[in-house]
């Protein structure tokens, strides 16, 4: 089915594209109907510069099961650093 | 020898509030009159699995366009980069998506060779569209492809969809609907639900429900696609669409 569901969120970093890197502003995280993973459903998330166009995106698609273990290893990666070093930006 | 040459191309047609959007068209070049079909695409956008459905219609002799329902977002963009930003600005409100179906009507119908009679098509969310547009505009036929949130609750944590099972009743031409029993969305029993409605309305219409199919088992290029179905799916299709719109 289409969830029409969507988490958006406001986003600072940069990620690359084929061609080039994208500074993004926004995020969309949403489970739905994958455009390229072979799925019925993926964990999608389009990490977005809306004001440079639709183009301005990096899209990942990701199973269920990868999509619980990404998450967990930032969530690990992030706690493993201290806090002083995050915060220091 | 028949004439069975057909023109595919990018158009512009007149959508919801008179603005100007694209849509594809496929188009047989024989001057003998014919129905058309609307393809109505799914919520992954205007893309090529939508144009190539757009060119069968054209192939099996209809008239038929594909209204690009993220124009308005994202003119010009890349069909999975359009749906993105649609999706993030809160998807197609359903007035829009009739007034853009009500403009590729008129596009059909103002062609040389249209006999007047249209239909459409919408696959998972575009099944739900194609519903609604039967149900607001004087269509002569609709197909509906595992449509969900027609009838039932939308589930915790969703957004409300609207449902429309209300609009049975004012449905304008024959409904064809085509479901797989492995679908959670809509369920079989949401299935029967969307048929007593039918039935209690007396309009007409024809359900087939398939074995071993969820949803999108139309889609080839999806895990999803169950290609004994779909064979079976289309030959009912070309059948509905022969005996309500006539090629």
């Amino acid at each position: 089915m289409c969830t029409y569901q969507t988490e958006l969120l406001e986003m600072k970093g940069s990620g690359k594209g084929p061609s080039e890197w994208v500074r993004f502003t926004d995020a969309s995280v949403y489970v739905d109907h994958p455009v390229h993973a072979m799925a019925g459903h993926t964990l999608n998330i389009d990490l977005r510069r809306p004001e440079d166009g639709p183009a301005a995106r990096v899209a990942i698609e990701l199973h269920p099961q990868a999509a619980r273990e990404l998450a967990e290893a930032i969530l690990r990666s992030l706690a493993s650093v201290p806090e002083a070093v995050l915060a220091a930006g | 020898m028949a004439n069975d040459a057909f023109l595919s191309e990018t158009v512009s047609i007149t959508g919801h509030d008179g603005d100007a959007i694209e849509a594809y068209a496929a188009l047989p070049q024989d001057t003998a009159p014919r129905g058309g079909v609307i393809v109505i695409h799914h919520m992954p956008g205007y893309d090529e699995g939508s144009k190539e459905i757009t060119r069968t219609f054209a192939a099996h002799g209809y008239n038929a366009v594909c209204p690009n329902l993220y124009w308005r977002e994202a003119p010009g963009a890349d069909p999975s980069d359009a749906a993105a930003t649609a999706r993030a600005a809160g998807g197609v409100p359903d007035d829009r998506l009739v007034g853009d179906v009500a403009g590729a009507m008129a596009y059909l119908n103002s062609l040389p060779n249209a006999n007047g009679k249209t239909a459409t098509i919408g696959f998972c969310s575009g099944g739900r569209q194609s519903w609604l547009a039967n149900g607001s505009l004087p269509l002569n036929a609709a197909i509906v492809c595992y449509g969900a949130f027609i009838v039932g609750e939308t589930p915790e944590g969703l957004p409300a969809r609207a449902t429309l099972g209300h609009l049975a009743s004012s449905m304008s031409g024959p409904v064809l609907g085509l479901w797989g029993n492995e679908d959670v969305y809509p369920t079989p029993a949401q299935v029967d639900e969307i048929e007593q409605l039918l039935k209690e309305a007396g309009k007409p219409y024809e359900f087939h429900r398939y074995d071993g199919a969820g949803h999108a088992f139309f889609m080839v290029d999806r895990a999803s696609f169950r290609p004994e179905v779909a064979i079976e799916g289309w030959a009912t299709i070309w059948k509905f669409l022969g005996t309500n719109i006539g090629a």
